[in-house]
């Protein structure tokens, strides 16, 4: 980005004296804006901290009208999640994850690199109409799907659910791919692409190496959506389903319910939290769509 | 778009073959589920039923049915009461046979059967000796029966009356009778209502949905002099005895209710019952037994119960309801689906259930000879007989004080109710919150009652 | 659609070049190009024939053509404009709330002090959480007014619980929401600050000018993009919201917290009135593209302000 600074870049020696001379103050501030910040994170991972807590504690102790810090933990929670059926699920969210989101990328890389190399007249279109794809309010398209994936036979099963989550995925993964691709420099795209023969080795050998840690972080935030996904299990799938369906087991039957919900959630949010916290930088750099720099 | 238009049918084809065939053949066969005969001849049946206490028992229980018929496996589906409902029926209505045994509540089993959606049960009954039709009580096979014939096996039966805390009511001074009324309950609740302790006078359905909300409210509305419509189809949801009966139902729950009423549904209400937060509860009878099983030790030997209060018309109140299981017509092993129907709701399972998990968590109410087992009346003795009169108390062709083209205590057995039902409910859920008043409430849902009523036909 | 967007810069490959050759080049875009056009557009056309069919589960009757009357319901409904009323406050209210605390937690974390890197990480874990089961413990561990986290504090101030759930619905439902997507808007913004001219703020903090001066005049033109960007993402996922519904408020009380995709899938799978229901879809759908349009352009604005390479 070409700034115009009204400035110029190096400072008087007078002003330099101005500035060392706030310095103190300017420690004050340094420290409060750091209390600041833990504060703020702080406040943002408390319901979590408190969730993992409440996880150890026995069902009359999570629903105690004061919150109990000082308790005897149990494992009973967690024993209870898995007694209840977990695993099925656990391997159904897996088979999707997994599946989706590597169809996702297989679709997706070609799909940008062609945008890249901007083969049509309108290729800022047609991403945008990809974009404009995940803009549609998911519920005015279940009915159709519904009836169609009835029709098939193919009600609960994962394969609905994999071509769902697909659906879902690969607009953002096309935007984020091409928005990688482009900070490759023009010249290496340009070698790459335009020998007609070898364009597809030029994208193995030459493109995907550079593109790598992006695609990395599509297939992470993919599969983060994937194996959050809601709306589509609950309306395709009953018994052979994904983990946010096995969640609902614990709300019925009327009996205390958090300690075991927080120990689920917990269980079910360790893999995702652990990628979320590796991938955090490269996930802004896709996130940023190539649109800022 | 230069898509040509095409028929529902090639549609579906259209995309059987893009998706299926291109993408991901293999994946959806390898994950059906769909349980067909394989080689061995091995049977998979496949069950949805509703999450309730005694449910959980009786999925826990499968190896003794898989025990004594080899070559069957039953794969369940339980879902919470709200989330069934919808998958059951969207799958009978399309037919799209993912279950081969259906739980219907006793709403469901008349229009089912008149959809042809389940099969009738009469001729594996016949058959099945011991299974013991005869056995079944009257009024709860009546109300899972359609044009006289048994569609649905009754898992249990229920009506409704009232839990209250023993040694709540004494330290308050209060009495409650056997027969109590409501006047007598809003009197009570004031006085048992400890907000400083965090115990709630009363427990109320305040969650909307027609089979939430709705179920305690209308029976509330039958004892006072109301109805939902006149024998004309016309609705009567602003008549003078409607009114004050919805008045009293949210004012009670306002001021002696539990805390954040709009939220709480049968499940709430058993949670702070069995935890011993709220004094009183007027709910299902079914849950006595779940209250009792979870009570927490000081709770548990303190837990008294009465009739379904009444009020000025003085019209048994109690509600009469059933989950039954039923066969659906997509259903390609019925003999299968019949054996687990069989297993599951005869007199053997109740005294397995009994045995092995608490008398406490057998299905009541669906069998006379459950009342005859001695050990059930002495576990149950507080409620088996109270459970007992409820039911037969019920009169589910004349629900309320003034004559109505309608049938069902809690509902109205026409299928357009749940659209009805779940709009109303969600407008005293907005009237027990306190984000608009009964009359704005009950307005709106007179409005909407017509126009339904009239769209369906009723109301000429 | 989009007509107007046009590619701010020119093609990179030389013009003059044989169809045949063009196609070439083309073809790798076009399995992710069917596919989506399948998944969506082609399901909306469904939508759009059965939402003048008179088609209830229900009644075990055959649908049939009933011209304009689903959509004469739809327009007479009162709870469908509520719903939509709902989704504009729930979408708008939150997407703000997200980046105005997003905001101020970045301008913080952007300076230096010890562990940030670890307070940064565990700021933005609310958005790995899975969604369902951070909305049940929230119901119970934090919204109950009982055993809440939030009703404890209240009577730790000496102050009633607050019933959050019948009473400040669609409140409790923003605070969900915002806890969820503020580090969303937190990511982005970082990068944002991290980027801003350094050379202009020294400058300007040696001139004298206040943190508020500085903030106004260099940092929020330098921001606006991301801003942008930010509220867009933010905007397509809230717009969509539905597990937190389902799972907080069923919707209610009195449809305060139904939003419009909550209300089709009432309609569609729980009143089973799946001619009406595709009737909601389909002015959903143009009420949408009416206010998403815009957004496009806003984005493509993004897009040509930074005249890319």
């Amino acid at each position: 980005m070409t700034t115009t600074t009204s400035r110029p870049a190096t400072m008087s020696p007078a002003r330099r004296q101005i500035a060392i001379r706030r310095r103190p103050s300017k420690h004050l501030k340094s420290v409060l804006m750091g209390l600041g910040g833990w504060l703020g994170s702080l406040l943002l991972f408390l319901p979590i901290a408190y969730m993992v807590l409440k996880s150890f504690q026995t069902e009359p102790d999570a629903a105690a009208a004061a919150p109990k810090l000082i308790f005897t933990p149990t494992m009973e929670n967690y024993k209870g999640v898995f007694e209840a059926g977990f695993w099925p699920y656990a391997i159904n969210s897996i088979i999707v994850v997994l599946v989706s989101t590597a169809v996702v990328i297989a679709l997706a890389v070609p799909a940008a690199y062609a945008l890249s190399i901007r083969p049509v007249a309108k290729s800022q279109d047609v991403l945008f109409f990809f974009i404009s794809t995940k803009m549609m309010p998911i519920a005015a398209g279940i009915i159709p799907i519904y009836v169609i994936a009835t029709a098939l036979g193919v009600l609960n099963t994962l394969g609905i659910l994999i071509v769902m989550h697909i659906g879902m995925n690969l607009p953002l993964a096309i935007w984020m791919i091409r928005s990688f691709m482009q900070e490759i420099p023009a010249e290496i795209m340009e070698a790459a692409a335009v020998d007609g023969a070898s364009r597809w080795r030029g994208l193995r050998s030459i493109i995907l190496p550079l593109v790598r840690p992006g695609l990395a972080s599509t297939a992470l935030l993919c599969g983060v959506f994937s194996w959050n996904e809601y709306f589509y299990a609950l309306n395709l799938t009953n018994s052979t389903s994904t983990l946010p369906l096995f969640l609902q087991k614990f709300l019925s039957f009327g009996e205390l319910y958090t300690a075991h919900v927080a120990a689920a959630a917990t269980l079910l949010s360790i893999p995702v939290i652990i990628a979320g916290w590796i991938a955090q930088k490269s996930l802004v750099r896709g996130l940023l769509f190539g649109a800022v720099k | 778009m230069h898509i040509p238009p095409v028929s529902r049918r090639s549609a579906g084809k259209m995309l059987a073959v893009t998706a299926a065939g291109a993408l991901l053949a293999g994946s959806f066969t390898a994950c059906s589920t769909t349980g067909s005969g394989d080689a061995q001849g091995d049977v998979t049946i496949n069950v949805a039923l509703a999450a309730n206490p005694q449910m959980k028992t009786a999925e826990s229980l499968i190896s003794d049915f898989e025990q004594k018929n080899p070559g069957i496996k039953v794969k369940f589906t339980t879902l919470p009461e709200n989330d069934l409902r919808p998958t059951v029926t969207k799958d009978v209505a399309t037919k799209a046979g993912q279950f081969d045994v259906a739980m219907m509540g006793s709403y469901e089993v008349p229009i089912w059967a008149k959809n042809n959606w389940i099969l009738p049960l009469d001729n594996y009954a016949k058959n099945d000796p011991s299974w013991k039709q005869d056995d079944l009580l009257k009024p709860i096979s009546d109300i899972v029966s359609a044009n006289g014939k048994l569609y649905g096996a009754p898992f249990y039966g229920s009506s409704s009356f009232l839990f209250y805390r023993k040694d709540l009511a004494q330290k308050a001074g209060v009495t409650i009778s056997q027969t109590p009324t409501w006047d007598e309950i809003a009197a009570a609740a004031a006085k048992m209502d400890d907000k400083s302790a965090g115990v709630s006078g009363i427990c109320l359905r305040g969650l909307p949905g027609w089979g939430q909300n709705l179920a305690s409210l209308t029976t509330v509305i039958n004892t006072f002099g109301g109805r939902w419509f006149d024998e004309n189809w016309q609705p009567q949801l602003t008549s003078p005895e409607t009114k004050k009966a919805v008045q009293f139902y949210v004012d009670l729950l306002r001021q002696h209710g539990q805390p954040d009423a709009a939220k709480d549904g049968w499940e709430g209400c058993l949670q702070k019952m069995s935890q011993g937060t709220t004094a009183m509860w007027y709910d299902d009878t079914v849950f006595a037994g779940s209250v009792l099983g979870q009570a927490t030790p000081a709770v548990k030997d303190n837990i008294g119960f009465a009739m379904a209060p009444t009020g000025p018309a003085n019209i048994k109140s109690g509600w009469l309801w059933s989950w039954g299981l039923g066969i659906t017509a997509s259903s390609k092993h019925p003999d299968a689906a019949w054996k687990f129907i069989s297993w599951v709701t005869s007199p053997d399972y109740i005294k397995l259930a009994g045995q092995k998990a608490g008398w406490d968590s057998i299905p009541p109410g669906s069998r006379k000879s459950t009342y005859d087992l001695p050990e059930y009346q002495k576990a149950a003795s507080q409620y088996a007989d109270l459970t007992l009169k409820s039911i037969q108390a019920a009169n589910p062709t004349q629900p309320t004080a003034q004559k109505v083209p309608y049938t069902g205590v809690q509902y109205v057995q026409i299928p357009e109710f749940v659209d009805i039902g779940d709009f109303v409910s969600q407008q005293v859920a907005g009237a027990i919150s306190g984000t608009q008043s009964v009359d704005e409430a009950l307005q709106k849902s007179q409005d909407f009652a017509a126009k339904a009523v009239k769209t369906a036909g009723y109301l000429k | 659609m989009a007509k107007t967007i046009t590619a701010p810069r020119p093609a990179l490959l030389a013009p003059g070049l044989s169809r045949l050759e063009r196609w070439k080049l083309r073809g790798p875009l076009l399995p992710a190009l069917i596919f989506t056009i399948l998944l969506t557009q082609f399901p909306f056309l469904l939508t759009l024939i059965y939402s003048v069919q008179n088609w209830n589960l229900l009644s075990a009757k055959p649908a049939v053509f009933n011209g304009g009357a689903n959509f004469l319901d739809t327009f007479g409904d009162e709870v469908f404009w509520r719903s939509i009323g709902n989704t504009g406050l729930m979408t708008g209210v939150s997407t703000v709330a997200c980046i105005v605390v997003g905001l101020g937690l970045a301008l913080l974390l952007n300076h230096k002090f010890p562990g940030r890197g670890i307070a940064r990480t565990l700021a933005i874990t609310p958005f790995f959480v899975m969604p369902v089961a951070v909305t049940l413990f929230w119901r119970s561990a934090m919204f109950d007014p009982g055993f809440g986290l939030f009703g404890w504090f209240s009577r730790l101030l000496g102050l009633p619980a607050v019933n959050w759930l019948s009473e400040y619905p669609l409140a409790a439902l923003i605070i969900l929401l915002t806890w969820r997507f503020t580090p969303f808007a937190l990511l982005i913004l970082i990068a944002g600050l991290q980027s801003a001219p350094q050379e202009q703020l020294e400058a300007a903090r040696v001139d004298g000018a206040g943190p508020l001066r500085q903030f106004g005049s260099i940092l929020v033109p330098h921001l606006r993009p991301y801003i942008e960007l930010t509220a867009l993402l933010l905007a397509m996922n809230l717009v969509q919201t539905f597990g937190e519904i389902a799972l907080l408020t069923a919707g209610g009380p009195a449809f305060g917290t139904t939003n419009i995709t909550y209300y089709i899938y009432l309609k569609g799978f729980n009143s089973f009135d799946l001619g009406t229901a595709s009737a909601f879809g389909v002015v959903a759908l143009v009420i949408t593209i009416a206010l998403v349009l815009p957004a496009l352009r806003l984005l493509s604005g993004i897009f040509q302000k930074e005249g890319r390479r």
